[in-house]
């Protein structure tokens, strides 16, 4: 692999751009592999790379039925925080947040990761008290947030409206190191850090059925042929029940559609990201200029990747009442991503009750600023067939003892 | 838009005048029953690709709870039923399985 630099870029300019390379190469798939990973967005292929890096196993294949990151890495809002309220939720998301910062560098791809900062605002009297105790939890957990009054809030984003016709702007809580990332490149990255490793990575190749032997693993049917391999992942998101149900096990987990839309590009106006989830919307503006919004998620079952109207209606006007320019632009494209909720909100990173088989699901609606962190605990889930640290809270098991991570309230969304 | 029929009143629905209520015919497990019958009634859902059964209320209509069956792959609405059963109409099954040969049939 050649590295990207401004030397890379002055040489190519020399003899007009006909020396770049594929960013990764598209193999057929080998007879066998000691690890292969199911779904090749963000979680997949991020788990693969640390599967590499960290641990030097790199006889890995990601197979994906579409293209990569052709899923919810490529239909989410962008939003990278960690500002939850439990003390599993806010370790493996401030891992990622932290290996976001790198993670141009570390890939040698720039993914525009831009640390603009994140505001949730507080505008009910139970919001302020419930992001209070989330900024104190925040800083016994090493998370740098901190509730800011009005003022502060208006200083930040200056187009914001404070008096709001239904809830006023009482505060909001503030993570200055939050921000952005361009999500395609997130992936493109990690699929061209992998592919550099030598791992293969296998698009258009939808697995059928999951072969095993005594209750383990050893391999997978897809409409490439029969692949075998030691160990499978599963990270496949929205179609995470339907893995398990080749697998031979069930999930507490249900898919659901997930809305979002950006509007034409504008000039910049905005530089900090905004979750007003009282009213249900956020918004942000991407390097493009266009504003990134996202809203509710439908309450019934789907996997259509379709939005519907009424969720359209009620973002767009809670954005409305929030900021009021917004009023007049036009929204350029709409669409659903399929997320997997889980009954406590928080995600699933363990093992299954299929030996040598995997599972990484489950994070709903926020799937997107986690890929770093859920990829290095997935690979060490991995590598070691048990979970380390970071992976230990979020095991199956923990619906049947009862020790959820209710994230469903506390993490400020209404999902 | 989903439109559902309410099999009570009879009024043809917007999904804005109903409130979802998750998967239908759910097995209830209590006290004294086992760790992995409790779990399964809690958590465990089939989540489908294809035929789905499921709960909702005419929260905004007449108040009550009623069954639908669905396709999550293409929210086509198959039929709505009252909820006093434990399992879907004969001739709601068989309209499906015209519509769906492949469809494997109500499992409960």
């Amino acid at each position: 692999m050649k590295r990207y630099s401004a030397f890379a870029i002055a040489r190519e300019a020399f003899r007009h751009h006909t020396g770049w390379e594929r960013a990764w190469r598209s193999p057929e798939p080998k007879s066998e592999y000691d690890v292969i990973i199911v779904g090749a967005g963000g979680h997949g292929l991020a788990t693969a790379y640390y599967l590499g890096k960290n641990f030097g196993i790199t006889n890995v294949a990601v197979i994906e039925k579409g293209w990569l990151g052709g899923g919810n890495t490529g239909r989410n809002t962008t939003i990278i925080r960690s500002n939850y309220l439990q003390d599993p939720s806010a370790a493996i998301f401030e891992k990622a947040r932290s290996l976001y910062e790198t993670m141009s560098q570390d890939l040698n791809y720039n993914v525009m990761f831009s640390p603009r900062g994140v505001m949730m605002l507080a505008q009910t009297e139970a919001e302020i008290r419930g992001y209070q105790r989330t900024a104190h939890a925040n800083n016994l957990q090493g998370v740098t947030t901190e509730f800011i009054n009005p003022q502060r809030v208006k200083e930040l984003c200056p187009i914001i409206e404070l008096s709001g016709p239904r809830y006023p702007v009482l505060g909001a809580l503030w993570q200055p190191r939050g921000g952005t990332a361009r999500h395609d490149a997130v992936a493109w990255g990690y699929a061209r850090a992998c592919s550099d490793m030598g791992m293969d990575i296998i698009q258009q190749c939808e697995v059928t059925a999951i072969t095993q032997s005594r209750g383990k693993v050893t391999g997978v049917q897809t409409s490439k042929g029969a692949i075998k391999t030691k160990k499978l992942g599963i990270v496949v998101a929205g179609n995470s029940g339907h893995l398990a149900d080749m697998g031979g096990f069930r999930l507490p987990v249900e898919s659901i559609s997930l809305q979002a839309l950006v509007s034409e590009p504008i000039k910049p106006c905005m530089d900090v990201v905004i979750m007003a989830n009282t009213v249900h919307g956020y918004m942000s503006q991407s390097d493009k200029g266009e504003m990134v919004i996202g809203g509710g998620t439908d309450g019934y079952n789907n996997f259509t990747q379709r939005g519907s109207f009424h969720h359209l209606e009620e973002t767009v006007r809670a954005l409305i009442e929030t900021f009021p320019m917004v009023s007049r632009l036009k929204m350029l494209r709409h669409w659903g991503g399929i997320v997997d909720m889980t009954g406590d909100r928080s995600p699933i990173i363990s093992k299954t009750p299929l030996g040598n088989c995997f599972i990484n699901c489950g994070w709903g609606t926020g799937g997107f600023k986690a890929i770093p962190g859920s990829g290095w605990a997935m690979a060490e889930l991995m590598a070691d067939g048990e979970p380390r640290e970071l992976a230990s809270a979020f095991g199956l098991e923990r619906f049947q003892e009862g020790r959820f991570i209710d994230e469903s309230v506390a993490a400020g969304v209404a999902h | 838009m989903l439109l559902l029929t309410c099999p009570y009143c009879g009024v043809e629905a917007d999904e804005t005048e109903l409130t979802p209520g998750g998967e239908a015919h759910l097995t209830r497990h209590g006290a004294g029953s086992s760790d992995d019958d409790f779990e399964t009634y809690l958590f465990m859902r089939k989540n489908p690709k294809g035929v789905h059964f499921e709960r909702w209320r005419h929260a905004y209509g007449c108040g009550k709870w009623f069954h639908a069956a669905r396709c999550t792959m293409t929210l086509e609405v198959f039929g709505t039923y009252k909820a006093q059963t434990f399992e879907p109409p004969k001739a709601l099954i068989n309209n499906i399985k015209k519509k769906r040969p492949d469809w494997e049939g109500f499992v409960k």
